[in-house]
């Protein structure tokens, strides 16, 4: 099982961790055509390398059956796709028109300040990000922030400098949607209904199929 | 006024702790409609009956779908693409069926498939959406598990496989043949049509791309038929639909209505009006997209096509209300900024053009605009959408770059005193 075929598939990948190859196997079988397959394999080089290095894009050039500078075009083309490393926390703030309306100009800037990390940066403990992004789908609980894209609703200026300090102390291992509504969050678009059961780990979605998730609390 | 018929979001509303559920799913009559229309229909009385449905796609460009479908020409292999790609700006409905109610997709896109004889399937969902994509992976799973997706479904010898899809960032991807490139795993670049979709689409195969929430509806049309959903709400504007309601307003979320209620039944009874007793200035009646409406719109019907003889449109469903105290270039130029960030840069019109729109915008807001930046404003948006009309004269491969200019053109349009003032006096008052 741990020899290596000349035709294995996954040979490009002989470094990767066990999960992330067994995941990388799933996202190559689950498409028509191999190159279907280069999105999720940038978020499982991201897991592995901790951005899009120069290496993993040619790993997954080399899985996909393209030329590095393909997949180059469609790293570079998408916002997820971090070329260099993220923070461990990678914090996104809203700040699209129904986030606009409700504050989240002053959220981001409370965060910006409580962090001391300048909006698009990474903190120099390599700890926290912080950026603001576009509408993230959260706009009857504007103004929305997301943690490793897992979602937070409604939350204030004050909410948020908590949710950084909470971040720093604390440093969970896994961030939980539920969990970080109840302690920071306010009004949301929607009833949740039971909390979440998964989290996110890394900057990267909490996706099984081809990304990191943890088991839930 | 009698309590409108719930058909997405009923069993959401019922059983809020566990409406994702397979148990409760099928405790409330879930994938009926599946064995319905697999073991006692064809494809083409499938397909009939969405036709016979009238519902227009929800994703933003209200097409029929029964329509939309009949595009298909005979040849295979064929492939459903199911847009999941929400990202207009306002728009927060399809997240709440994917997380909250899972299985009434995941039907929908069996039956869909079946009807189109299809037997690969993707939903395309986008990367911030992660619990979404776990409440829709969970669903097709259990589905494989039930023998609902997989080989020989039921036993009729209908085999189905479904791909779950995370986007990584990309408004642009939920234009559908831009969404395509991206399931190919290309850039989210449209694609100039012809050849549309249906005849040319992922792998260059016939293929056929629906919104979430118009493929949640067809297990109520398989199990009530198409005749009954096409008789709720006004002729062209069949069905329930859900809009997204946020910015100034009391009560703001997703609600399920019968479309024709007039706007100021929206806004204010289902709403709950404008926070703290504010007025209302304006609002976007669909999406950031949108041409905005103002308050003498507000006694005219909410329709389909009620909205665009106002000049704008329904598009995603997602209102976003402003109240009198909002500064509307600040919430043009959030808008400009959104698109201007999201243009794919392929259309010199769109990549060039949306950028100089905020660029103008943003030296305006900060007081040191110039009484030419009026005309220049009309001037740029003209050069992307000439005439600046509603629905837009093309000059992109996209509706992008005109989307841009909806909130400039709108400001112009019903605030335009605001806007000189801001010139002229450095401060929005008229």
């Amino acid at each position: 099982m741990t020899t290596r075929q000349p035709s294995d598939p996954l040979a490009p990948i002989a470094e990767w961790s066990e999960p992330n190859r067994r995941r990388a196997r799933t996202a190559l079988d689950a498409y028509p055509e191999r190159r279907s397959a280069v999105m999720p394999l940038l978020f499982l080089a991201m897991m592995e390398h901790g951005h899009v290095t120069d290496e993993a894009m040619q790993e997954v050039a080399d899985l996909t059956g393209l030329t590095a500078a393909q997949v180059l075009s469609v790293a570079s083309f998408y916002t997820m796709y971090k070329r260099e490393d993220p923070g461990r926390y990678l914090i996104s703030v809203c700040t699209s028109i129904s986030c606009h309306l409700l504050g989240a100009d002053e959220v981001l800037a409370a965060i910006v300040d409580e962090t001391g990390t300048a909006d698009g940066e990474t903190a120099e403990d390599g700890l926290i990000s912080v950026e603001h992004v576009e509408c993230n789908g959260g706009c009857g609980g504007a103004p929305v922030v997301l943690v490793n894209y897992e979602m937070i609703e409604g939350v204030t200026p004050e909410k948020g400098r908590a949710l950084c300090r909470w971040l720093r102390d604390g440093r969970p291992e896994v961030v939980f949607a539920g969990e970080m509504q109840q302690l920071f969050g306010g009004r949301r678009s929607f009833d949740w209904g039971i909390v979440d059961e998964e989290g996110a780990i890394v900057p990267v979605p909490a996706f099984e199929p081809y990304g990191s998730s943890g088991e839930g609390s | 006024m009698t309590a409108p018929p719930l058909i997405l979001t009923e069993r959401m509303t019922a059983h809020p702790s566990d409406s994702h559920t397979i148990e409760r799913y099928e405790a409330t009559g879930g994938y009926a409609a599946l064995r319905k229309g697999l073991e006692d229909m064809t494809p083409e009385q499938v397909a009939a009956e969405v036709k016979a449905s009238n519902i227009r796609g929800r994703g933003g460009a209200n097409f029929p779908a029964g329509v939309k479908w009949g595009f298909l020409p005979p040849t295979k292999p064929r492939y459903l693409v199911v847009n999941g790609d929400e990202s207009e700006p306002g728009t927060f409905k399809d997240r709440q069926l994917m997380e909250r109610d899972p299985h009434q997709l995941v039907e929908g896109v069996i039956l869909a498939a079946y009807a189109l004889e299809v037997n690969h399937a993707f939903i395309y969902i986008r990367g911030e959406y992660p619990k979404s994509a776990r409440r829709v992976q969970a669903a097709v799973d259990e589905a494989y598990r039930r023998g609902y997706v997989g080989k020989d479904i039921l036993g009729t010898g209908f085999d189905l496989e479904i791909t779950v899809h995370l986007g990584a960032g990309a408004y642009i991807c939920g234009e559908e043949t831009a969404l395509l490139n991206s399931l190919e795993g290309r850039r989210g670049e449209p694609r100039i049509k012809p050849p549309f979709p249906a005849v040319e689409g992922l792998y260059a195969k016939p293929t056929i791309v629906n919104n979430v929430e118009t493929l949640s509806n067809l297990p109520w049309i398989v199990l009530n038929g198409g005749v009954e959903y096409a008789r709720i709400g006004p002729e062209t504007s069949a069905g329930t639909r859900l809009f997204s309601l946020s910015g100034h307003i009391e009560r703001p979320g997703n609600y399920e209505i019968v479309m024709g209620m007039s706007w100021r039944e929206l806004i204010y009874d289902i709403g709950g009006g404008i926070p703290a007793g504010r007025a209302l200035k304006t609002w976007i009646p669909g999406g950031a997209s949108a041409p905005w409406l103002v308050p003498e719109h507000l006694d005219t019907p909410v329709t389909i096509d009620d909205v665009a003889q106002q000049g704008t449109m329904l598009g995603s469903g997602a209102v976003i209300v402003m109240d009198e105290t909002t500064n509307v270039l600040a919430a043009a130029l959030r808008i400009v900024r959104f698109f201007a960030h999201e243009s794919c840069g392929q259309c010199t019109p769109c990549r060039e053009g949306t950028t100089w729109l905020e660029r103008v915008l943003d030296r305006i807001l900060a007081g040191e605009g110039r009484p030419s930046d009026l005309d220049l404003l009309l001037d740029v948006s003209d050069g992307i959408s000439p005439g600046l009309r509603w629905p837009p004269v093309m000059t992109t491969i996209c509706p992008l770059g005109p989307s841009a200019v909806s909130p400039v053109v709108s400001i112009m349009q019903h605030f335009r005193d605001e806007v000189e003032a801001m010139i002229t006096k450095g401060v929005p008052v008229a």
